[in-house]
């Protein structure tokens, strides 16, 4: 198990350093773009992975801080000015949001089925208010909300404190990804600490944790509010990123989506939401270029596939087939020391 | 010598019937106790009610004086009691090391918790399976994990809830031994069917039939006693 969380940290180490470093050098510009949206939505990845994979809170709706993010960056990105500030809300709100959801939720001792629903019903009572914003009289402050249009126009990232010194795409690139990785490495930490082992064995069983003197509703409320701040601070970079932002992010389809790339790279693991979102995304733009079909097509049959073939997502496959190897090559290698003189 | 545990007239109805009727049970610090009786006599409803898996309908429960009826089975667990499940309640995703250990973090640091998971482990013969996961351990192994889990966290009394359940002869006499052994630092309550199993380790045995207490006493006179033994065995079974 260890070795596979270094084997995790060494990899992620690895792909950092040679994406902040390296890709730059060897890739145009667009391509860095798209890596950017790929690190946000990676952010957003890894929070449902925290929530859902290990502490077992089945979170339909964990795009809704993502949405929250996003809009708590547009609005006061627009009527603010410098970007530092409004990042920090856009972590702040779904946090905050996250903690009075979860406090009726966990407190109200909701099960499972029942979370998933209520989670994504907020989620599209977000969409069907904010898309109903759109009259001129919808603002806050300087920053109309524009209904099903959202937010246009939104200022990228600037260095903190100097509004007029904004990020260029490299800059956005690097930072992105950087935050990316910091997230990843701060859940990993988060997860061997004692709060981790706990969330780990809420996700296996609730009720013994409680009986061994845990309040579990607590921990599970943790575990949320931390993943509504992380999937925030996603949204942020992706309003910053697209320089827009609209009531989709808390639509059925986006929803979906993220819990698509969390099963496919598999439950349980941070690495694999991660690589679920850039094999994904990549799949999606590659095919919306080609224009063979559609895209939703495809992505449906790769999903049944995997529900199929591998239940347990990419990651935890690989790692199955990997000890397989590895036992075969310790049994044939064990074999041939007994067989011999 | 002052009471660990107290019920006084609890009950727990399920609709119309009526699982555990005003028990008064009382134990004594450092006591073992076994609790009989047939099936269905209410004897898991009260271990559930005791560590707050369920509420009663009625009465009270107390731990050291203290009313400790209606809390949730986290805080009863801080007060000193560990339960340990009719049907083993385990993490089986985890290795045993690390259930073990999490059940001693509550308490300790980590690496007080990793000695004390190695301490258990040892005890318990669990140390050659320190890092399977406890889903893929035989059902006679997942009760001495269950055992450890609970022993590490410490309590002051903890309850079996038929700690013999499926283990083969020689599993059965180790835990006669290991019970005896825990008994040195913590109280008892154990619901067991086993009688050569109660006869190696009780000293007072409660009968329990039609969720209440029909009997109460030393374990011979409790076995020898004729009404216990047409509940418990059936009419007629004492006189063959």
């Amino acid at each position: 198990m260890r070795s596979w969380n270094s084997f995790g940290i060494l990899f992620m180490m690895g792909a950092g350093a040679f994406l902040i470093v390296a890709l730059p050098l060897l890739v145009e510009t667009f391509v860095l773009v798209d890596f950017t949206l790929y690190a946000a939505l990676a952010i957003l990845a890894m929070s449902l992975a925290l929530v859902w994979g290990f502490c077992g809170i089945l979170s339909l709706g964990q795009a809704v801080f993502f949405g929250i993010g996003g809009y708590a960056y547009g609005v006061s990105v627009l009527n603010i000015g410098d970007s530092t500030l409004p990042v920090a809300l856009a972590v702040l709100l779904p946090m905050i949001f996250a903690a009075m959801l979860g406090y009726f939720m966990f407190w109200g001792r909701i099960s499972d089925v029942y979370l998933a629903v209520i989670t994504l019903t907020v989620s599209l009572i977000f969409f069907l208010v904010i898309n109903s914003t759109s009259g001129g009289e919808y603002r806050i402050g300087a920053a109309p909300l524009g209904g099903y249009n959202g937010i246009p126009g939104l200022p990228a990232l600037n260095l903190p404190g100097r509004p007029d010194r904004q990020l260029d795409f490299e800059e956005m690139y690097a930072l992105t990804v950087a935050l990316a990785l910091a997230t990843y490495f701060f859940l990993r930490w988060l997860l061997v600490t004692r709060f981790g082992r706990v969330i780990v064995a809420i996700r296996e069983n609730e009720v013994r944790v409680g009986l061994l003197g845990y309040d579990s509703r607590k921990y599970k409320l943790a575990a949320y509010v931390i993943g509504a701040g992380v999937a925030g601070m996603g949204g942020a970079l992706y309003a910053a990123w697209g320089g827009l932002i609209n009531p989709d992010v808390f639509g059925i389809a986006f929803a979906a989506q993220v819990i698509v790339w969390v099963l496919i790279g598999g439950l349980g693991t941070l690495l694999g939401p991660v690589i679920g979102v850039v094999g994904i995304q990549w799949l999606v733009g590659w095919l919306g270029k080609m224009k063979i079909t559609d895209a939703n097509i495809i992505l449906g049959a790769i999903f049944v596939a995997f529900v199929l073939f591998a239940p347990a997502g990419l990651i935890p496959k690989l790692r199955k087939i990997g000890v397989r190897w590895l036992n075969r090559r310790r049994v044939s290698a064990s074999g041939s020391v007994e067989s011999g003189p | 010598m002052s009471m660990l545990l107290e019920t006084r007239g609890l009950t727990r109805r399920f609709g119309g019937v009526t699982a555990v009727d005003r028990v008064d049970f009382a134990l004594e610090k450092g006591e073992l106790r076994c609790l009989i009786g047939p099936n269905g006599a209410g004897k898991s409803t009260f271990f559930k009610m005791l560590c707050g898996l369920l509420r009663p309908s009625s009465g009270k429960i107390l731990l050291r004086g203290e009313v400790v009826t209606g809390n949730d089975p986290h805080e009863i667990a801080r007060r000193g009691v560990g339960i340990k499940t009719q049907v083993p309640s385990l993490f089986d995703g985890l290795t045993v090391r690390q259930s073990i250990e999490l059940s001693a973090l509550r308490r300790l640091s980590k690496r007080a918790a990793a000695a004390s998971a190695t301490h258990f482990m040892e005890r318990l013969t669990l140390d050659k399976f320190e890092s399977s996961i406890v889903g893929s351990l035989a059902h006679g192994q997942r009760q001495w994990v269950e055992l450890a889990i609970v022993l590490a966290a410490a309590p002051d009394l903890i309850l079996l809830d038929e700690p013999t359940a499926g283990m083969t002869k020689e599993e059965v006499g180790r835990t006669a031994t290991l019970i005896r052994e825990i008994n040195r630092d913590h109280a008892l309550v154990i619901v067991e069917h086993d009688m050569k199993f109660i006869r190696m380790i009780a000293r007072k045995v409660t009968v329990f039939n039609q969720g209440a207490i029909l009997a109460e006493g030393n374990v011979e006179s409790i076995l020898s006693n004729q009404v216990v033994r047409d509940v418990y065995l059936g009419k007629g079974a004492g006189h063959a």
